[in-house]
């Protein structure tokens, strides 16, 4: 049993179905119980834990049904809808949850009914179980009034009026509750004994489409796994063809024997049909993972959600017609990015800051770049005046042999002495004052040695200050 | 095989005769741009760039940049892309983070039929930058009539199944007025051809209004001496590889 100080005093905040028959009950203070039962273990209530646990189930039963949320406090809720046949029917479902509860050590109770109120109602004031379709309203009405969950004043007002169970209100006329109880009463009862059904609300949204395959005996190797993925794929998309969808962001959850649960999300640049080429993507991502998949003792559910959906009507292909190119370079963006990642496919995207580093963002290779108009009043015989290659941060240079406000003739970098035969600048880029202050001036300066290389020094600060200015080298032209 | 006399021709005398280089270069297949010394690896990959910008519509480019180049010479700039004259929505940028994974993104992307030209930009010795690499490479190219060009920088030119193969050097450039430096300069050097293109070396620039290289401007009357238009070291040594 749980304790908890309450009020000022330790009292039972739960108990144990063993204590509960020894005629201990929450409420009760420490010290009474330990009067009433000496033998008593009591430990204290963790509320937090107890809620990270409910989280972690929460997102282990996802296998059972992807409709779930929580059912506070201490209780989950899934609409099985069509999830029964899986797992053998109501029946085999409620063993697999039952089993599943079990062997997590919990005390459990599971209901099974038409509506989520009455479920919960028969879960925690009644016996539990199955209750089968249109055989439910007796079961239900034998219900204590306490299952409406009133508040303690209109709970106590109903008993003492005599009315004990469910059927008693039921057979009342409902004008004249709702007047004494209020105006949701009667939606309360008719949502318990299943004359008004509302949905659940899960805990997160459930996917559009997706497809499930238990395993009886778990599996483990690779073979396998792609196997599986490439029937789940061709049943999502068989799917998504009928309501003339397709996937955008697929995402492959692993349940693993132990309870442990690995989602692979994949998204592709535009909506895909296409088994083939989305197998091809789960095989190198799951190829190039930073945390290899982990089988443990096998997984024993596989599911393939399609998360993001887009109208993709059918195309007719025909034989000859060789394949857009742009559509064939978004399959090939769509691979490098599944094995290496976002960050390494990339376009360019000049914008708007005369900062250096910040003047030509890299964005991701899935993007659209706008193209750019070339400044107009550049003649078309200038060269580049920005490098090919950027240092980012700029490298610093030793300098030589240079005039007081002009670029210097000599300098060495990275142990090699450059000397100075063409230069242009200096070409004066202010900081951003307005992002950070106290960034210092630069002179940038174009210089080409006299092996033809070219680069691209500034100098930061300013002779006649404090410290003496000095030379960084920022890029590299071709 | 000794040299054919035009390979030891270089400098000024061939380059006022002849114009680029790019008809050694439009065979479909691997053709190799050695960087004569580290500091030459942003020109090779100018070149390169040039090479696949010019007289072709310049679409669906891929340049796959190896990380320690990144290290070495900095990062790819866009503005600089940019003024190269390419457009962003032409050019796929990937970084690999090793040799292996420049080779296969290569792969993947002469595979592609959207992609048009791919240049790989690779940063010393691998032992996985073999004749088998090269010969895989050379065989999605040809079959998809395509074009790869690999750029190896701090590596010597070595024996492979390449269709072509270039020393590249940063040339001095045609000075502007005050003595500013000008337009890019490349000199590039044909070490090896398969189908027995002479060879020499060209000394060229690139003009990004026209998105082609260009002979550098005739010597006018204004700053430039005759010996700027030559490499500015000189050319070191043909090798004889191949």
């Amino acid at each position: 049993m749980l304790v908890e100080k309450i009020k000022g005093a330790l009292r039972l905040s739960a108990v144990s179905p063993d204590a509960a028959r020894q005629g201990l009950e929450p409420g009760l203070t420490l010290a009474d119980a330990r009067a009433r039962v000496p033998a008593v273990r009591a430990v204290p209530a963790l509320p937090d834990a107890d809620d990270r646990l409910l989280g972690e189930l929460l997102t282990d039963f996802d296998r059972f049904s992807p409709m779930i949320a929580l059912d506070l406090p201490h209780g989950l809720i899934l609409d099985v809808t069509g999830c029964a046949h899986l797992f053998g029917g109501e029946v085999g479902l409620m063993q697999a949850v039952q089993d599943r509860l079990a062997r997590a050590g919990l005390h459990h109770r599971c209901a099974l009914t038409s509506t989520p109120q009455a479920a919960r109602a028969l879960a925690r004031f009644g016996l539990g179980g199955i209750l089968p379709c249109g055989a439910e309203r007796p079961v239900l009405r034998r219900l204590p009034v306490r299952a409406l969950e009133l508040e303690e004043r209109d709970d106590l007002a109903l008993r003492r009026a005599g009315l004990k169970r469910l059927a008693d209100l039921d057979d009342r006329p409902r004008a004249s509750l709702a007047a004494r109880f209020g105006a949701d009463f009667p939606a309360r009862l008719a949502r318990i004994l299943g004359d008004e059904d509302i949905r659940i609300t899960p805990h997160r949204p459930p996917p559009p489409v997706y497809a499930d395959r238990l395993f009886f005996d778990p599996i483990s190797l690779d073979a396998d796994v792609q196997a599986v993925l490439a029937d789940l794929l061709q049943e999502t998309t068989a799917r998504l063809e009928e309501a003339r969808l397709g996937g955008r962001v697929f995402e492959a959850i692993f349940y693993r024997t132990d309870g442990k649960i690995r989602r692979i999300g994949l998204s592709v640049a535009r909506a895909t049909r296409n088994v083939s080429s989305v197998a091809r993507l789960y095989r190198e991502r799951l190829a190039h993972l930073d945390h290899p998949l982990d089988p443990g003792f096998g997984f024993d559910q596989i599911r393939m959600v399609v998360r993001q959906v887009e109208a993709l009507l059918p195309l007719q292909s025909s034989l000859e017609d060789a394949p857009d190119a742009s559509v064939r370079l978004d399959e090939l963006v769509d691979q490098l990015v599944a094995r290496l990642g976002p960050e390494a496919v990339l376009r360019f995207q000049p914008h708007g800051s005369h900062i250096p580093e910040r003047s030509a963002g890299w964005i991701s290779g899935r993007g659209t770049p706008t193209p750019v108009e070339p400044p107009s009043d550049r003649d078309p015989e200038d060269p580049p005046l920005r490098p090919l290659h950027l240092f980012n941060p700029p490298q610093p240079v030793e300098t030589m042999a240079e005039a007081p406000d002009g670029h210097p003739f000599r300098f060495r970098w990275r142990r090699q002495v450059h000397n100075v035969a063409r230069a242009e600048g200096p070409e004066r880029i202010a900081g951003e004052w307005w992002r950070a202050p106290g960034q210092k001036t630069r002179d940038y300066y174009r210089v080409e040695d006299t092996q033809g290389h070219r680069f691209w020094l500034f100098r930061q600060g300013a002779y006649g200050e404090d410290s003496p200015p000095r030379w960084f080298i920022h890029g590299l032209f071709a | 095989m000794p040299l054919p006399l035009s390979a030891q021709i270089s400098g000024d005398s061939a380059c006022s005769r002849a114009g680029t280089p790019l008809g050694a270069l439009s065979t479909p297949g691997v053709h190799e741009f050695y960087a004569l010394s580290g500091a030459d690896a942003v020109s090779t990959h100018g070149f390169g760039l040039g090479v696949m910008l010019s007289g072709r519509p310049g679409a669906g480019l891929v340049w796959v940049v190896h990380d320690l180049t990144g290290m070495e010479t900095g990062r790819p700039h866009g503005a600089g892309l940019q003024e190269m004259g390419i457009q962003p929505q032409d050019l796929l940028l990937v970084r690999a983070r090793n040799i292996a994974t420049l080779l296969g993104v290569g792969e993947d992307a002469l595979r592609t039929p959207g992609v048009e030209a791919v240049l790989l930009s690779a940063w010393g010795e691998d032992r996985a930058l073999n004749l088998t690499a090269g010969r895989r490479l050379g065989l999605l190219a040809r079959s998809g009539n395509k074009r790869l060009f690999l750029s190896r920088a701090a590596a010597a030119p070595r024996a492979s199944p390449a269709e072509s193969r270039w020393s590249i050097q940063s040339a001095a450039s045609t000075p502007l007025m005050a003595g500013a430096p000008g337009r890019p300069a490349f000199s590039a050097t044909l070490l090896r051809h398969r189908r027995g293109a002479p060879l020499r070396t060209w000394t060229m620039e690139w003009d990004r209004e026209a998105r082609s290289f260009v002979e550098p401007a005739p010597v006018s009357g204004r700053l430039a001496a005759l010996a700027t238009q030559r490499p500015a070291a000189g050319p070191t040594g043909l090798r004889r590889t191949g």
